[in-house]
């Protein structure tokens, strides 16, 4: 063998094993940055929601153990908490309140779906005078805070008499009033295909037709999304339960759970409190693990809130 | 003929439109844009819930009453000859709540994006992780989280139970301690970082991987690579994040009520704008000072959003190649 070629071949396994070492090295590297990476989301992930489940364990205690006992595991358990916060407030239980918010939810829900598919059909597929002024007009009450129609819209439910009823609540849902729906209908409508209305057309049917026999149904994931929103919006909105709904009958849940704390800000019953306010969070908890995807889609088009 | 069948058509497709647009139409002019007149006109009256016979139109009345104190003036004689008093507490309600928005919001949209940044790898579980992460946000607005927040951060609360089994002594009730009060709700803003994160995260992945690669081959490290493709690539993201969480941080109203107790907090800590009109409106049934107030925070809505989309023509990129 002549000698060139021995120290070609060893300079070959030279550099083939600093080669592996170094991928070897950059998997190591990789291996140890995705552990750590896991390490930081997990404890900072505990640290995140340690405040909700502290606040279900400690609805399980006794209430004088609520100050004296920060961890988890409860020394001892008891539902005395839920049972004195579900007598509720002036008489009325919460029973009423979570009856009267998911019936509220549901017509909202309703109105919403309605109006706003409607309107976001007519900005996504049909020509009319005027279209392009009242889509502007439309992004714009998107940012328009609320408070510059409060006071006159208070004053027109009064003359009404709708104060004390869930009808200034409701009645907006169905004048698509909440502009982040119809956009987001809109952009999605926008994204269908034409040509299933196109044939539809075609063969004879009228634009209400192709509303309600293509669009709506194509729709589906979007609408699924409004619904999903507009049932936690309206069940987590608290200023306008506060305004209009005056009588402890017509309570939803987030405006009762306001009567747990005094006007000082002082809470007696914590026990209770924090009883109601677990049961209170049990309807979002459920629709968020059962319709995830949705909220993506909602997250990225409107993405308000939070 | 052929131009009557073409009018009739043209009318028939504007009709079926517009019987479309009729319940956002109607919703428009009855709830949005007929009450902004009426709001506006209100905001040159006194117009008082509880007596609305009465009401006398009293010029800029209610803005002298909102920034009287600016210059110095505790009371002046309003176009009717009464004399009003300067609202004592407004000045402090802006200053609590621009403290609040300027701090909140772009700490919040910070770890938005390091978190996004964090969980934008090939790790496993990141769905869920995601999920984990968008539970403060899903819960964090309404009512039993602002109760929530009032046990954590109270002398005897969580926090302090936990910073004291860590060996701190002396600790303040953060609630009830004008110093820290607002800190609990900027912290509770912040903690609800989730949709932003997921809006991040989205538009993070829209950036493609070979640029980081030709990046690093051309010797550009982390930071390097960071400011010169994910900032400009993402500003689009940015900017749309910056803009809605300010405008919705503007109009926080339900934690700072409930931590309050229905007021400003100890010394009008916590006095956001929102709740002083909720206040000045429906406490003391002046609705005309709570139109006049709504229209100023409209209008410093209106110019914030206006200045930073001026501002993005020199930070925000559109498409590649800029």
């Amino acid at each position: 063998m002549k000698t060139s070629t021995v120290v070609r071949q060893h300079l070959a396994r030279l550099i083939g094993e600093r080669r592996q070492r170094l991928e070897n090295n950059m998997k190591t590297s990789t291996v140890i940055r995705h552990t750590l990476t896991h390490l930081f989301i997990i404890i900072l992930g505990v640290f995140m929601i340690y405040p909700i489940v502290w606040m279900v364990v400690s609805s399980l205690k006794p209430n004088n153990m609520i100050f004296s006992d920060p961890g988890l595991i409860p020394k001892a358990v008891t539902i005395e908490n839920y049972i004195t916060g579900w007598k509720g407030y002036a008489g009325t239980s919460f029973g009423t309140f979570f009856t009267n918010a998911l019936m509220m939810c549901a017509v909202a829900i309703v109105g919403n779906l309605i109006s706003c598919s409607m309107a976001a059909y007519a900005f996504a597929r049909l020509k009319f005078v005027g279209r392009g002024f009242w889509f502007t007009v439309m992004m714009g009450t998107l940012m328009l805070p609320g408070h510059v129609t409060l006071v006159p819209r208070y004053i027109l439910f009064n003359t009404f008499g709708w104060l004390g009823s869930y009808l200034p609540i409701l009645v907006p849902k169905f004048l698509a009033t909440d502009a982040f729906f119809v956009f987001l209908l809109v952009q999605f409508i926008r994204s269908l295909p034409l040509e299933v209305e196109e044939a539809a057309i075609i063969d004879g049917c009228g634009k209400v037709g192709v509303f309600l026999r293509i669009v709506i149904p194509l729709a589906s994931p979007a609408l699924v999304t409004t619904a999903l929103f507009t049932f936690l919006w309206t069940w987590d909105d608290f200023f306008n339960h506060l305004l209009y709904l005056t009588r402890p009958e017509v309570f939803t849940v987030s405006r009762a759970l306001r009567t747990f704390v005094g006007d000082a800000g002082a809470v007696t019953n914590w026990g209770g409190a924090l009883a109601m306010s677990t049961l209170s969070i049990v309807p979002a908890f459920i629709l968020f693990f059962a319709l995830q995807k949705y909220f993506v889609q909602g997250i990225t088009t409107t993405g308000i809130k939070g | 003929m052929r131009t009557m069948s073409g009018i009739v058509k043209f009318l028939r497709r504007n009709i079926v439109a517009y019987m479309f647009l009729t319940p956002w139409l109607l919703g428009f002019f009855v709830l949005t844009f007929y009450p902004m007149i009426y709001s506006l006109g209100l905001s040159f009256t006194d117009y008082d819930f509880t007596k609305p016979d009465s009401t006398q139109w009293i010029g800029l009345g209610n803005y002298l009453k909102m920034f009287g104190s600016v210059f110095g003036q505790s009371e002046f004689t309003a176009s009717t000859g009464e004399v009003m008093r300067v609202d004592p507490y407004y000045i402090k309600s802006l200053t609590v709540t621009f403290a609040y928005v300027f701090v909140s919001v772009p700490l919040k949209l910070i770890v938005a994006l390091a978190m996004a940044m964090l969980m934008n790898q090939k790790l496993r579980g990141v769905q869920f992780y995601r999920a984990v992460y968008y539970i403060p946000t899903l819960l964090g607005g309404s009512v039993a989280i602002a109760v929530l927040w009032r046990k954590l951060f109270e002398k005897d609360g969580l926090v302090n139970d936990l910073l004291g089994a860590l060996g701190f002594t002396d600790l303040p009730g953060w609630i009830t301690n004008p110093k820290y009060a607002l800190w609990t709700l900027i912290l509770l803003t912040v903690w609800q970082f989730g949709s932003s994160m997921i809006i991040f995260l989205a538009g993070l992945k829209q950036i493609p991987q070979e640029y980081y690669e030709a990046a690093s081959v051309d010797g550009a490290n982390k930071v390097r690579q960071f400011f010169a493709i994910t900032i400009p690539l993402l500003s689009p993201v940015i900017l749309f994040n910056l803009i809605m969480q300010m405008i919705y941080a503007f109009q926080s109203f339900t934690q700072a009520y409930i931590i309050g107790g229905g007021s400003g907090g100890v010394l009008n800590s916590t006095l956001f704008y929102t709740l002083h009109l909720y206040i000045q409106g429906w406490t003391y049934h002046e609705l005309g000072y709570a139109s006049a107030m709504a229209w100023v925070l409209l209008l410093i809505i209106g110019a914030l959003t206006a200045i930073v989309f001026r501002s993005s023509k020199r930070w925000v990129s559109y498409g590649v190649g800029e």
